[in-house]
């Protein structure tokens, strides 16, 4: 028994969620399969420990506010959407007392005077050159070749937008550090090191990047794109819940633990889907939402795929390097310089540029950091619904910890993790003592958890090469496939990720554009 | 590995073959190919030429690249790899197939031989290891370069039947074109099949290294009743422009090592358009050539005969005598079985069209001062030359 739709999505992931529901709501009848029994992907929140006694928001367990249009356009606030608290960023240092970083200040022992004035016009400048990149995040890439009308609009509005929003002389600065990394830029604009780390931190965290890779300045300014609607804030899973139901309210039909094994291919077009179980869905078009290689490689196969293309998939670059760990806590953690009030906010371990440099390092040769960085948070004061009374969860993003680990994860972990308890313990002395439970989620754990190849958060690195008309690559732009009535959807398309909902709303507005959908 | 220090002392390899004829080269004209030493022209090109046409011919084939092809997917493999259906291809049979990048641009050609249900050997002009493995992707096969591991002679004229059973090899007279058959010369096992690049009836004989010479003393045995002359490479550009085969590398750009846009050639723009099978299933290249299957021609290599008996050259093509410039020799060659100026070039067609009156503007010279001719050119479907004796199973015995 076969079912017909008219467009199949795969995976639930929030770009697939929005996907799905903008299809929907132009009157499309849409099926959403996805793999896991819960939706929402890398933002869905999670559970571990004893009988499951702890949460936390998910692999994801900070993100900004999507952006207004989105909203608007799911009815996302008309079904619970809510923006958590925005936060702080705490910077750690061994020796020396934290700096607090907020989205226009930044206070702290022993930080001089420039660099506090410099702070918010440097937040201020990057955020200009991000708004004036937005024109290209906020819609599909433009195609150099055969320039469409589309296209052209997109390209005038950023050359307008660069040349006249920013003026001349700032034009010139973007076009100066656009393309170089952040630890020079950085290196220009302040003296402190904790305050220079801090913000390198953000340029590099979750990419296989140290802060003196080219086009480190790129990906800090998507991170920036980010923040335009509101500053980051802790996950409280109200996105994902708002995404399901209005998509669900719009028609779709969403199906958890629904795997996809394989897209039917007819004549060089997407037919339907065949799930695990042997079942068939047949559809007009299909939507991927999980990483661009495992869609080609797994879902439609290389031998499916022209030589090149299927080579130039197998060499897209995207090896996590981020792990994940997950404590549940007898009680609230006590780290040295910082008072309870700030365990709400973000704390980063990543005392100076170096240090951030030297932990990439060991990554390229497939080593685990021997002093990692950290980037912490305490979601269980902002839901303490997340552990059982009394007691605390804390969500850590662990980098860098390579994907293809010397010796193999599964034979290394139990030591790494003891490595990086101890790591986190001459911040947060006697830490040790204070873990019930623990889950621990390397490169690897969250390729198989989440389907994301090699455990890369974005489904492919935010590189210059794989970023705008060229992501995820070279003959799939624009979230095309070579496959007629195949589509893509997720993070590894433009503009990449973050949980922004844009890869999935773009990725629909093309498909309805196209006539693809009728 | 160990590395011979002295290689550059030699920097062509000697094929199995070559002290059999190391010998025999009057001229000492000799040619690279694929880094092999072999024979430009041994004596004399029109003896060699000859050779093919009336007499028997042999040449050292051993430096074509040929690559194994084995596993529960090969024939899948093939079929993604190819442009030609392969439907009909079966053990003890050979096809000739083309293949292309993702643009529908050729990489290559070549034959395909079938051995067994899963094992096949593909003979290429040109070194592709790299494209056969990359497109190997997602398929259960082995590919492996077995260039220096087979030795081979293409054994090519209308008497060539006759020389091959005197020289011992039985089996062959029911054999037919494109087939291949496993068989003996006296003790040496050898893989004969009824292929070539002349245009002529012949057979290609495929033996291991170490049984080389044997064979080529069991055939050069039979010398004293039959004419068998050893031939290089010039005579073969004669035979196979007469023969109407296309060379890739030469003829037109292999897409490979195409660096300039446009430059490259799809199977339909050389004429190969009838290995193109747009229905079989999918291929490396299917939806480029489907799309340009839907436009005009632009552009085709075109058999012409050339007016009058001055060596062309690499000549321009015109749309009509003093007309505009459409194309160029891409090579030529004078008949002398068909006393007629051959050449195959590379025309721009206008509306879709060949255009109606070609013409080659070429210079020649006449006692060493340089002068300009126009000659008519007269387009060929056909290939100029294929012998009835050719195809004839069995073949006419001498």
């Amino acid at each position: 028994m076969t079912e017909r739709y008219d467009a199949i999505v795969i995976g639930a992931g929030h770009n697939g969620l929005v996907c799905a529901g903008y299809l929907a709501r132009a009157g499309m009848r849409v099926v959403l399969c996805e793999a896991s029994t819960a939706v929402g992907g890398m933002a869905a929140g999670r559970r571990f420990g004893d009988g499951e006694r702890y949460g936390v928001p998910g692999l994801a367990h900070l993100h900004c506010p999507v952006g207004k249009t989105l909203c608007n356009d799911l009815k996302l606030d008309d079904f619970g959407y809510s923006v958590g608290e925005p936060i702080d960023t705490i910077a750690l240092a061994p020796d020396a007392a934290p700096l607090v970083l907020g989205v226009d200040s930044v206070k702290g022992d022993a930080l001089n005077d420039a660099d506090i004035a410099a702070y918010p016009q440097f937040r201020r400048r990057y955020a200009g050159f991000a708004a004036a990149l937005a024109p290209l995040f906020e819609t599909k890439p433009p195609r150099l070749k055969n320039l469409a009308t589309g296209d052209l609009s997109t390209l005038t509005k950023l050359g307008w937008k660069i040349r006249f929003g920013l003026g001349r002389d700032i034009m010139y600065e973007f076009l100066r550090v656009a393309a170089i990394n952040i630890h020079d830029v950085l290196n220009e604009a302040f003296d402190d090191e904790r305050l220079k780390a801090a913000i390198a931190l953000d340029a590099v965290l979750g990419s296989a990047m140290g802060p003196r890779t080219p086009g480190t300045v790129l990906t800090w300014l998507q991170r920036l794109h980010g923040e335009r609607h509101g500053a980051i804030a802790m996950s409280n899973g109200t996105l994902v819940a708002a995404l399901a139901q209005s998509a669900e309210a719009a028609g779709v039909t969403i199906r958890p633990g629904c795997p996809v094994e394989r897209v039917l291919i007819d004549d060089d077009r997407a037919t339907g889907v065949m799930l695990a179980g042997g079942e068939t869905l047949e559809a007009g078009i299909v939507v991927s939402g999980i990483d661009p290689r495992a869609t080609f490689l797994q879902l439609v196969g290389a031998p499916q795929l022209d030589t090149m293309f299927a080579n130039r998939v197998r060499q897209i670059r995207g090896a996590g390097v981020v792990g994940k760990l997950h404590l549940g806590l007898e009680g609230l953690p006590e780290f040295s310089g910082v008072d309870a009030s700030q365990l709400r906010q973000r704390l980063l371990i990543a005392p100076t540029m170096r240090h951030v440099e030297r932990a990439f390092n060991c990554s390229k040769y497939g080593e685990c950091a021997e002093h990692p960085v950290f980037e912490i948070t305490v979601p269980s004061l902002a839901d303490p619904s997340l552990a059982p009374e009394g007691r605390h969860v804390m969500s850590v993003n662990v980098a860098y910890l390579p994907f293809d680990v010397k010796g193999g994860w599964q034979e290394n972990k139990a030591a790494i993790v003891r490595h990086i308890l101890a790591e986190l313990a001459t911040y947060a002395p006697g830490i040790e003592s204070q873990v019930s439970d623990h889950e621990f989620l390397s490169p690897a754990d969250i390729e198989r958890e989440y389907g994301a190849v090699q455990g890369h958060w974005h489904h492919g690195e935010l590189s210059i090469h794989q970023s705008f008309m060229l992501r995820p690559l070279y003959g799939a732009a624009q979230y095309d496939t070579p496959v007629e009535q195949l589509y893509l959807c997720s993070a590894g398309c433009h503009p990449g990720g973050g949980v922004t909902g844009l890869a999935g709303r773009n990725a629909a507005k093309r498909i309805l554009e196209s006539g693809a959908a009728s | 590995m160990t590395i011979d220090r002295l290689h550059f002392r030699q920097p062509l390899a000697h094929t199995p073959f070559y002290e059999a004829y190391a010998d025999l080269s009057k001229t000492e004209n000799w040619a690279t190919w694929n880094s092999y030493k072999v024979p430009r022209i041994v004596d004399k090109l029109s003896v060699e030429y000859f050779a093919v046409r009336s007499g028997c011919s042999v040449m050292d084939l051993t430096p074509m690249e040929k690559y194994r092809i084995e596993g529960p997917d090969a024939r899948s493999y093939l079929d993604k790899l190819v442009t030609r259906d392969l439907s009909k291809l079966r053990p003890g049979r050979v096809t000739y197939v083309v293949w292309c990048n993702d643009d529908g641009k050729l990489i290559d050609d070549g034959t395909l031989f079938q051995f067994d249900t899963n094992r096949y050997r593909l003979c290429a002009q040109h070194h592709q290891l790299d494209w056969l493995l990359m497109s190997a992707d997602g398929f259960d096969v082995e590919i492996a370069l077995e260039t220096h591991d087979v030795a081979a002679l293409a054994v090519q004229g209308p008497t060539s039947y006759s020389v091959l059973e005197m020289a011992g090899i039985a089996g062959l007279e029911d054999l037919e074109p494109f087939g291949i058959r496993e068989l003996a010369c006296g003790s040496v096992p050898v893989v004969v099949s009824r292929t070539g690049y002349t245009g002529d009836l012949g057979y290609e004989l495929w033996v291991a290294p170490e049984h080389a010479i044997a064979l080529w003393n069991s055939i050069f045995a039979v010398r004293g009743r039959y004419d068998i002359h050893l031939i290089g490479l010039d005579a073969l550009e004669m035979v196979r422009i007469e023969a109407g085969f296309v060379m890739p590398g030469f003829d037109f750009n292999c897409a490979e090592t195409t660096i300039r846009d446009g430059y490259d050639r799809s199977p339909y723009e050389v004429g190969l358009g009838w290995a193109v099978h747009l229905d079989k299933g999918r291929f490396t290249g299917r939806k480029a050539l489907r799309a340009e299957k839907l436009r005009p021609a632009g552009r085709r290599l075109t058999k012409l005969v050339v007016d009058g008996n001055k060596p062309v050259g690499e000549a321009f093509i015109y749309a009509g005598r003093k007309g505009k410039q459409v194309g160029e020799i891409k090579c030529t060659t004078w008949s002398p079985i068909l006393k007629a100026n051959l050449a195959i070039a590379d025309i721009d067609y206008i509306g879709g069209k060949l255009p109606d009156s070609l013409w080659a503007r070429f210079d020649y010279q006449r006692e060493l001062k340089w002068r300009t001719a126009w000659a008519e050119c007269h387009p060929q479907t056909k290939p100029f030359y294929t012998p009835e004796h050719r195809s004839k199973t069995p073949p006419a015995r001498f």
